[in-house]
C-alpha cells in the first residue's frame, strides 16, 4: 500500500521546551493508525503541526493525496491544508454551537464550493445549484453518521456523544483523504464507543479514508488500529501492532512507571 | 422564589435604602435659623419607591428564569407570539402592504420636518445594517464604524467642491472608498479579537476624525465644507421641500437595496463562513475557510454601506464638519445593532427606528435622554440580551422526500 502521509524527523520547540523530538511516522492508504501516550506526550501538538496550526521547527511532512503525487506541507496555512485533504476533529469539542447540525456540516463543504460575493448577491442558477448541492451532500453525510434526525437542532443542544460524531461528520464534509481524530471516544459511554468504532471502520471502508487517531480508550485502540505508535515526552518510544505494543516493556514503563515493572 | 420571600427581601432592601439615604435626604441643618429639619416624608418616599422597584425587579427576574426552561428543551411549538404571527401569510402579507403604503405616503401625509427625521432614521437603518455584517454576523467588534461614514461624506463633499462631480457619480465611489478603508483597517487587525480589536477600531475612528479636524488644507478643518450640492434628478431644479422628499425616497430605495443584499449575503456561503468565524476561529480555519479573506470581506462589505450613506448624508445636510463623526455616532450605531438583535435584519431596522425616532418625538424628556437610554440598555441586557428580534435562520430543503427543515432559533 502507498503511504498517504510521511513524517520525517519532525521536531517542534516552544522556546526551550522540546514538545516533539524527531518523530517519524507513516500512514498508508486505508489504514487506521493510533497515536497513544501519556498526558503531555505531545500527541495533540503533533496533530497541530500536521494541520498547520503550528509550523514545525524541523523535519518534513509529506502528503500524497493521490498515488504518486507527493507534496511537502510544512508551514502551509491551516485552511489550505484542509483544502488539500487533511481534516481533523478536536480534543475539546469545537463545534459552531449556535449553528444547526446541518449548518455545521455545510461549513465543512465551504472549501469545496466557489460562490463569491457577487454570486451570493445575484444568486444565479449556478450559485443556487451549488447551494443545493452543499445542502444535499451535507444531509447525506448526516444520514451516514446517524445524525439526520437532529439536522435542524442547534449543535449545542446535542448530547455529548452526538457532538463528537458531528465533529467527525463536519470533518468528512471537507472530503479528506486523511482524517485526524483527537480523542474521539473521550467521555463516551461504552455503547457510544461501540457505535463510534463501527462508524470509524465504515468511514475507512466506504469512503476509503485513512485515519490517524489519538485515543486513550485502549479497548478501542486495540480493536481498531492496524498499527500503534507510542509517544512519550515528545519521543516515539514504540511502534507496532496491538499485540506488539501490549507486550513492549518500554511502553509499560512509560504508562505504569518503573516500580510496577520491578514488581512484575 | 415564592412571593412571600420576595416580599420579605424587598422589605429589607427598602429598610436598607432608608438607612443609607437617611443622612442626606432626611436631616437638613438650617444654618440660618440654627435648627435641624427632619424630613420624614422623604424617607417614606424612598422606602416605598425602593420597595416597589425591588419587588418588580425580582418578579421580572424570576419570570425570566421560568421562561428559560421550555426554551432550552428546544420545543418548537413554543415559538414566541411575534414569530408565529409573522409565519402566517394571512397576517404578514397585509401588514407588509400597509407598511409599504405608509412608507410611500409618508412625505405626502406629514410635514417636511417629519420627512427629514424619517430620512435620518433611514440613514441609521442603513448604517446599522452595514455594521451588522461586521459585528452581528462576523462577530468583529468595530467601535470606529463612523470613520467609514466620514470617508463617504468627505469624498462627496471634497470631490463636489473641487471638481463639481455629481451625487450619482460619487455614490458608488463613496461605497468603494468605504470598502477600501475597510480593507485598510482590516489588514492590521486580522490577528486581533474581542477587546483588542475594539480598542484598535476605536483608535482608527478617532484617527480619521482627527485628520479631518486638523488637516486644514485637505478637509477645511473644523469649519467644515458648506454648499454641497443636493442630489440631482435629470437636471430638474427642486425647491427645498421637494428635495427633502426626493432624498427621502432615495433613502427608502437604498435601504431596500441594502436589505436585499445583506439578506442574500447572510444566506450564502460567505454569510455562513462569517457566522462560523464568529463561533470558533480555529475550527473555522480547520474546515478550510480562509480567515484573512473572510474577515476582510466582512470589513469591506460592512464599510461599503457606511461609505454610501456618508455620501447621502453630505448631500442631505449640504454641510459637513468633523463634529458629525464623533465616537458617539459609532456608539449609537453599535447600540442599534445590539439592541435590535445581532445578526437580525428586522431587529436592526427596528432598533434604528426606536433609537433615532424616540428622542425626536420625546423632546419633552430631552434632559433625561441619556438617563433613559442607559436604563433601556441595562434592562435590555438583563432581560433580553439577544436583542429585540432574534435572528431567523434560513430554511433548508433537503432529503429525498423534499422534507422541509424547520427554522432554528439562533
Amino acid at each position: 500500500m502507498d503511504s498517504v502521509l510521511t513524517v520525517n524527523s519532525l521536531t517542534m520547540n516552544f522556546g526551550g521546551l522540546r514538545a516533539i523530538d524527531s518523530v517519524d511516522l507513516e500512514v498508508r492508504q486505508e489504514e487506521i493508525v493510533a497515536l497513544i501516550g501519556p498526558n503531555g506526550a505531545g500527541k495533540t501538538t503533533f496533530f497541530n503541526c500536521l494541520t498547520g496550526i503550528y509550523e514545525p521547527t524541523e523535519g518534513d511532512i509529506f502528503i500524497s493525496p493521490t498515488p504518486g503525487g507527493r507534496r511537502r506541507i510544512n508551514g502551509i496555512k491551516i485552511n489550505r491544508i484542509a483544502e488539500m485533504g487533511i481534516a481533523r476533529t478536536f480534543q475539546n469539542i469545537r463545534l459552531f454551537s449556535n449553528m444547526t447540525v446541518l449548518e455545521n456540516v455545510m461549513i465543512g463543504r465551504h472549501c469545496r464550493a466557489k460562490a463569491g460575493v457577487l454570486g451570493a448577491v445575484l444568486r444565479g442558477r449556478k450559485t443556487r445549484r451549488e447551494e443545493q448541492e452543499i445542502v444535499d451532500r451535507s444531509y447525506e453525510i448526516l444520514v451516514r453518521t446517524g445524525l439526520a434526525d437532529q439536522a435542524d437542532e442547534p449543535a449545542k443542544n446535542l448530547p455529548y456523544g452526538a457532538q463528537r460524531r458531528l465533529e467527525i461528520a463536519r470533518a468528512l464534509a471537507t472530503e479528506p483523504f486523511l482524517l485526524l481524530l483527537d480523542e474521539p471516544a473521550a467521555g463516551m459511554n461504552p455503547r457510544e464507543t461501540d457505535e463510534l468504532e463501527e462508524l470509524i471502520v465504515r468511514i475507512r471502508d466506504e469512503a476509503k479514508i485513512s485515519i490517524l487517531m489519538i485515543e486513550h480508550d485502549m479497548r478501542m485502540v486495540m480493536s481498531l488500529s492496524n498499527r500503534i505508535i507510542v509517544l512519550d515526552y515528545g519521543e516515539k518510544i514504540a511502534e507496532g501492532t496491538a499485540a506488539q505494543i501490549w507486550e513492549n516493556p518500554v511502553v509499560i514503563k512509560a504508562y505504569l512507571g518503573e516500580d510496577f515493572q520491578g514488581d512484575a | 422564589m415564592k412571593a412571600s420571600e420576595e416580599f420579605k427581601k424587598s422589605f429589607f432592601i427598602s429598610l436598607w435604602f432608608m438607612l443609607l439615604t437617611f443622612p442626606i435626604l432626611v436631616i437638613r441643618v438650617n444654618t440660618i435659623e440654627k435648627v435641624v429639619e427632619w424630613r420624614w416624608r422623604n424617607m417614606a418616599f424612598i422606602g416605598i419607591g425602593s420597595f416597589l422597584l425591588s419587588f418588580v425587579w425580582r418578579r421580572l427576574l424570576s419570570r425570566k428564569e421560568k421562561g428559560r426552561q421550555p426554551a432550552e428543551t428546544g420545543n418548537v411549538e413554543t415559538l414566541p407570539l411575534g414569530r408565529r404571527l409573522l409565519a402566517e401569510p394571512r397576517i404578514y402579507r397585509p401588514a407588509l402592504t400597509a407598511l409599504a403604503l405608509f412608507t410611500i405616503a409618508f412625505p405626502l401625509l406629514f410635514s417636511s420636518y417629519q420627512t427629514n427625521i424619517m430620512t435620518t432614521a433611514l440613514i441609521y437603518v442603513m448604517l446599522g445594517l452595514g455594521l451588522n455584517i461586521v459585528v452581528g454576523l462576523a462577530g468583529l467588534l468595530d467601535l470606529g464604524y463612523v470613520a467609514f461614514y466620514a470617508v463617504g461624506a468627505y469624498s462627496y463633499a471634497l470631490l463636489n467642491h473641487h471638481f463639481g462631480l455629481g451625487f450619482w457619480t460619487i455614490l458608488p465611489v463613496g461605497g468603494l472608498l468605504g470598502a477600501l478603508f475597510g480593507i485598510l483597517l482590516g489588514f492590521p487587525v486580522l490577528r486581533l479579537r474581542g477587546d483588542y480589536l475594539a480598542i484598535v477600531t476605536l483608535g482608527f475612528g478617532e484617527i480619521i476624525r482627527l485628520i479631518l479636524e486638523n488637516w486644514n488644507a485637505f478637509s477645511f478643518g473644523p469649519s467644515g465644507i458648506a454648499n454641497i450640492s443636493r442630489p440631482g434628478l435629470f437636471g430638474i431644479s427642486m425647491t427645498l421641500n421637494e428635495a427633502t422628499i426626493y432624498i427621502y425616497y432615495l433613502m427608502v430605495a437604498l435601504c431596500l437595496f441594502t436589505i436585499f443584499v445583506v439578506n442574500r449575503l447572510q444566506d450564502s456561503r460567505i454569510g455562513r463562513a462569517w457566522i462560523a468565524l464568529r463561533e470558533d476561529e480555529v475550527a473555522c480555519q480547520a474546515m478550510g475557510i480562509d480567515k484573512t479573506r473572510t474577515k476582510l470581506t466582512a470589513f469591506a462589505l460592512g464599510a461599503t454601506w457606511a461609505g454610501m450613506v456618508g455620501v447621502i448624508f453630505a448631500a442631505k445636510t449640504t454641510f459637513i464638519n468633523p463634529a458629525s463623526f464623533t465616537f458617539m455616532e459609532s456608539a449609537m450605531i453599535l447600540s442599534i445593532v445590539v439592541l435590535g438583535g445581532m445578526g437580525s435584519i428586522m431587529g436592526v431596522i427596528l432598533g434604528a427606528l426606536i433609537l433615532i425616532l424616540t428622542p425626536e418625538y420625546l423632546r419633552a424628556f430631552s434632559a433625561y435622554r441619556m438617563l433613559l437610554f442607559g436604563t433601556a440598555m441595562v434592562l435590555m441586557m438583563v432581560f433580553r440580551p439577544q436583542g429585540i428580534v432574534t435572528n431567523i435562520r434560513r430554511v433548508y430543503r433537503y432529503g429525498t422526500k423534499g422534507k422541509e427543515s424547520r427554522p432554528a432559533q439562533a
